[in-house]
């Protein structure tokens, strides 16, 4: 039989070379990680949604002594029901959830003499406790009436669909899901309309000071989507700056006036509480995304089509509904899902300036920070995964799309000078330009004034972190180190990754399962993920329980919640290397390592600092995994911008939004520095 | 006809290196599969130690799958290769022993000249100086003693192709493969490269399989020409051979032109076409068989033909098409209208005889030059 591989006609079992082995090796351990950081994590947090706990009292049973000997047995769920403690279709609670078992004996008094037993019957679920400790046994245990004043009915644990029973017939949880979707819906609207005219200002005319405004509208990437908020209450809250500068200028009864019959009398200073405060902050934070899908998408138009219609004489609308709204659909579609994504999964902007108004996102928060209640937590997590996973898979299938629109690439389009035209769209992007700058400028402001409306004098107090609440400057140090961190690693873990599925050989399966593990972070919101590593992590049971409530779980979410992006503009770089480098080292007999430490990662320099830094910035920004995750010792700023507003020192919550905005700017120009001597460096070679 | 010239005048090559050298790489039953659809197909093939191949077909046909099954890149499904003795058919690349030049040369951008040529030198314990050395003898071998610091970016197409075969061929590997190494190059820097890169092999001697779907490439550098068609070998041998003796009409098509009509046996070393009785090799042919009739257009002889002769008859000379060296005249008349034949004539000859369209000249078909294929080949 062991000739067989020799006759001709039988099926080749390719030899594995030394190579291969450890290439395999090493992807199957980056495809392990992200086993371990995400989809366990995720199994973990299904399975917590669908723990019940509830009270089991048809198992214990009582007895009574009144001086002449034990009375009949009594059972607690039937004595319950009689006496309406509790009943038989109402006994689901938390794990906190405790019945005093003298609720079972209305005429109880602790100092009587009687005494009392109580056992359970199903020892391992649910039963009795005394003092904090569950009776595990199936005998009687005998108590004074004085002791028996401290046992407790707890409940025990079992599955069922229970928890999200109890969601979906509380109107004040479900409600969540519409706002959710309304808030979602709207801001997509606005923010890819707005983004569309800002793309087609940048690609479409010869406006001048294009490469400002692209740099402006990237700004807000560089920041918490906590600070738009921060500004909205500035700019329309309890103490407007709107109003004031009104004020101000027209005197006070004048604005009075104004409002009232602008509005007709319905202006409440904290009308930006809600959804109209949540939508503008969530346009602002969403709207560099959007830009940049559709900014491909039109620069990807051909010009032929558009020269062509000129050429035919159509009018300028005509061209615009006929020629340019359709190049632009697949982009249009996909920012719109990114958008829709990213406001539905979004925590900051409805955490600051939500108000009443409840969404999903803060609901997980209210529900694991506020509440204690995990499973209702992992329950509403659940729910939000639904319409994340959509616009996810939506995303997906029209960047496919998109990606064979770009390989038939046609000739780039060249705008022609137009002057009423440029003007209007300079016009335009000037108001957009001046929305996304005022909001930093209002937390600028706010930050280095004394006491808002009533001191203005110049003051640094509010850089004062330590004296407040939130991690005070060791959050700032703790954040950047967090960003160091999660550059280094990440971009390692990630190219590295990148680079295994893209030219290893052979190990179809495994490439492609990697491949779809590596797409799966982008699915999951930031909330659902932090949620996700409570419950794997913090798990006594779990070896790797000691990495929690350290900076390496926060490194660790941090890689995993960004990974996807990241993986997808190493595959990029990769595919536009030859495939032959590999063939050709091998032919030569160079390990592959050598050629991936000469060759793959000089080329891809550029491509590899633009991962460190994507993953730089969001460590910086990220509010909403981490803020599961961080202990006192590992506080970060971004943290701290959110406990710093919730205990109301929404100045110092400025403050420090800024701190991490002007250390986000630093390190982009350092990185555009760095990226542009470093393709002065290598012209020779990247010369074409 | 350049080609043509080329081959016959070059007689050194016409004689198969096979019959005294010995097998290099020996192909058994190899097959390649993806997915559902055959690449290759039970392909069996010897090459000879030193021997220059050419693999050439249509696009498609399974030449660069081929190649790179012998070099490990992309397994085969089933077969056997076996390399100077040593059965390689499953190792990987990296143990196998071959230097390769892709089309796209597959240059490392960031490394200069000398480096991407001394990439396969180093990490091999070979002193440093020695290595220095090797790269400039290679890079004098092609011709760039003087560009060793540039990067490839900074080269010519012809000159970053020499870079990749010096790179190939640095660690004196035993079989050279070329996947259409020319192809990528403008028309005048590849018929040069065509000679040097088929002198320099002679000058090392090294086993080497070109794949090429550029019959004129083939024709002028190989010392045995693979064709292939849909994933199997139509006929192998040495170039004058291949263009002479077309083992099947495919072929005979694809190399060279050639005129096919059809025609029936009518006997032993006879054939129809047409009012015309052809003598020439029928093979086991039948009497009644259908088949096609083919002959080279330079194969038909116009001049000084006596009537009487064998496979001579008259015929009238249509279209006449200038080919810059001569012409290729239709051939029509009654005998064999229809059919389609067209000759060469020279410029020369045509000049002497006064040639023109409506002529009526005696034409030979030289029975030495007749191809005869079973009429299905041609469908097929
Ligand atoms: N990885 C692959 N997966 C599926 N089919 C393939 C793959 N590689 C090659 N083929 C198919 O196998 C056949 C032979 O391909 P191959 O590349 O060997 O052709 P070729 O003769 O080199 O052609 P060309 O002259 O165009 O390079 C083609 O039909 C091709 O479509
Ligand atoms: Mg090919």
């Amino acid at each position: 039989m062991a000739s067989v591989a020799q006759i001709p006609g039988a099926a080749i079992r390719p030899k594995l070379s030394r190579d291969d082995w450890a290439m395999r090796g090493l992807m199957v351990a980056i495809g392990l990680y992200l086993i371990i950081t995400l989809a366990l994590p995720l199994y973990a947090m299904m399975s917590k949604s669908i723990e019940i706990y509830a009270f089991q009292p048809a198992n214990v049973e009582f007895q009574v002594d009144e001086g002449q000997g034990w009375g009949p047995t009594i059972n607690a769920l039937t004595r319950g029901e009689e006496l309406g403690v509790l009943t038989r279709d109402d006994l689901v609670t938390t794990s906190d959830g405790r019945i005093q078992a003298t609720r079972f004996f209305p005429d109880f008094s602790f100092l009587s003499e009687t005494r009392y037993r109580i056992r359970n019957t199903e020892p391992t679920d649910g039963g009795f406790m005394i003092r904090g400790l569950q009776v595990t046994h199936d005998d009687w245990v005998e108590y004074s009436s004085g002791d028996f004043r401290r046992v407790t009915l707890r409940p025990g644990l079992s599955t069922g669909l229970g928890n999200y029973l109890a969601y979906f017939s509380n109107p004040a949880l479900f409600s969540s899901i519409f706002n959710s979707l309304t808030i979602a819906l709207i801001s997509t609207v606005v923010t890819v309309t707005l983004a569309f005219g800002f793309a087609y200002a940048l690609t479409r005319s010869q406006m001048r000071f294009k490469g400002a405004f692209k740099t402006i509208a990237m700004v807000p990437i560089l920041v918490p989507s906590l600070l738009p908020g921060i500004a909205l209450i500035y700019l329309f809250g309890k103490q407007s700056l709107v109003l004031k500068v009104l004020e101000w200028m027209l005197g006070e009864e004048a604005v009075a006036g104004l409002w009232q019959g602008l509005i007709n009398g319905t202006y409440g200073p904290t009308e930006i509480y809600g959804p109209i405060g949540i939508v503008i902050a969530s346009v602002f934070f969403t709207f560099p995304h959007a830009l940049l899908i559709i900014m491909t998408a039109l620069a990807i138009a051909d010009a032929r089509l558009y020269e062509a219609a000129v050429a035919l004489r159509a009018p300028r609308p005509r061209i615009f509904w006929t020629v340019t709204l359709p190049g632009a659909r697949y982009g249009l579609i996909s920012a719109a899902f990114v958008v829709f994504n990213l406001v539905i999964t979004d925590f900051g902007a409805p955490k600051v300036i939500g108000g009443q108004f409840n969404v999903l996102a803060v609901d997980i928060y209210k529900q694991v920070i506020g509440q204690q209640n995990f499973q209702m937590g992992a329950v509403v997590s659940v729910v939000l995964l639904i319409p994340a996973l959509i616009a996810f898979t939506v995303d997906r299938m029209v960047q496919r799309k998109q990606v064979a629109l770009l390989s038939a690439r046609a000739v780039p389009y060249e705008p022609k000078p137009n002057r009423p035209f440029d003007r209007l769209m300079l016009a335009y992007c000037s108001l957009v330009g001046v929305f996304i700058l005022g909001i930093l400028a209002v937390c600028q402001y706010a930050a280095v004034i004394k006491f808002w409306p009533y001191d203005l004098s110049f003051s640094l107090n509010n850089y004062n972190f330590d004296v407040m609440d939130g991690g005070g400057w060791a959050a700032y140090g703790n954040s950047i180190r967090l960003g160091l961190y999660t550059a280094v690693f990440g971009t390692g873990l990630v190219f590295l990754g990148a680079y295994l599925t893209e030219k290893g050989r052979g190990f179809t399966y495994g490439r492609t399962g990697f491949q779809f593990l590596a797409m799966m972070p982008m699915a999951i919101p930031g909330m659902v993920l932090g949620l996700a590593y409570i419950f794997f992590f913090n798990n006594p049971a779990n070896p790797l329980n000691g990495i929690y409530a350290t900076m390496a779980i926060l490194v660790v979410c941090t890689v995993t919640h960004f990974y996807t992006v990241s993986h997808l503009t190493a595959v990029t770089a990769l595919k536009q290397m030859d495939p032959e480098f590999e063939a050709v080292s091998q032919s030569l007999k160079q390990p592959f390592y050598r050629t991936f430490g000469r060759v793959t990662v000089p080329v891809c320099t550029p491509a590899i600092l633009d991962i460190s830094i994507y993953l730089f910035v969001n460590a910086m920004t990220t509010v909403s995994a981490v803020v599961f995750l961080y202990s006192p010792d590992t506080a970060l700023a971004s943290v701290a911008v959110l406990n710093m507003d919730d205990a109301g020192d929404v100045a110092p919550a400025a403050a420090m939004g800024m701190m991490i905005f002007y250390t986000n700017a630093t390190v982009r120009i350092l990185h555009s520095l760095v990226t542009r001597g470093l393709l002065t460096r290598t012209q020779a070679w990247r010369m074409r | 006809m350049s080609i043509v010239q080329d081959i016959v005048t070059e007689d050194s090559r016409g004689e198969p290196v096979a019959a005294v050298a010995k097998t290099y790489l020996r192909i058994e039953g190899l097959s390649k599969m993806f997915g559902d659809f055959t690449a290759l197909r039970n392909i069996d093939l010897e090459i000879y130690e030193g021997e220059f191949v050419c693999f050439l077909g249509p696009s498609g046909c399974g030449k660069t799958t081929l190649l790179r099954a012998i070099a490990g890149l992309d397994i085969q499904s089933s077969g056997r290769i076996e390399q100077a003795g040593q059965d390689i058919s499953a190792l990987p690349p990296a143990e196998r022993d071959f230097g390769i030049v892709f089309q796209s040369y597959a240059l490392f951008p960031n490394l200069t000249v000398a480096k991407n040529v001394a990439y396969g030198l180093e990490n091999r314990k070979a002193p440093r100086d020695k290595i220095r050395a090797r790269v400039a003898e290679l890079l004098d071998l092609v011709g760039l003693a003087d560009q060793g610091a540039k990067y490839p970016a900074q080269l010519s197409g012809g000159q970053q192709q020499r870079v990749a075969l010096s790179r190939a061929i640095a660690t004196s590997p035993g079989l050279l493969l070329l996947d259409e190494p020319l192809s990528a190059l403008d028309a005048k820097v590849r018929v040069h490269l065509r000679h040097e890169i088929r002198a320099l092999q002679q000058r090392l001697g090294v086993t080497t399989v070109m794949v090429t779907h550029d019959q004129e490439e083939a024709l002028t550098m190989a010392d045995r020409i693979v064709v292939m068609n849909q994933g199997v070998i139509e006929q192998v041998g040495p170039p004058l051979e291949i263009y002479r003796n077309p083992a099947t009409a495919f072929v005979a098509d694809f190399i060279g032109t050639m005129n096919f009509a059809a025609g029936t046996v009518e006997g032993p070393g006879q054939v129809r076409l047409g009012g015309v009785g052809l003598v020439c090799d029928t093979g086991e042919l039948d009497a009644g068989t259908p088949v096609t009739v083919a002959i080279r257009p330079e194969d038909i002889d116009v001049q000084d033909v006596a009537s009487g002769e064998e496979n001579a008859f008259e015929a009238e000379i249509g279209d006449m098409e200038f080919l810059g060296s001569f012409f290729r005249a239709e051939l029509t008349g009654e005998v064999i209208d229809g059919a389609g034949l067209r000759a060469d004539m020279s410029i020369n000859l045509v000049r002497r005889k006064g040639l023109k369209e409506g002529a009526r000249v005696p034409v030979k078909l030289p029975r030495q030059r007749i191809r005869i294929y079973p009429e299905s080949a041609l469908r097929g």
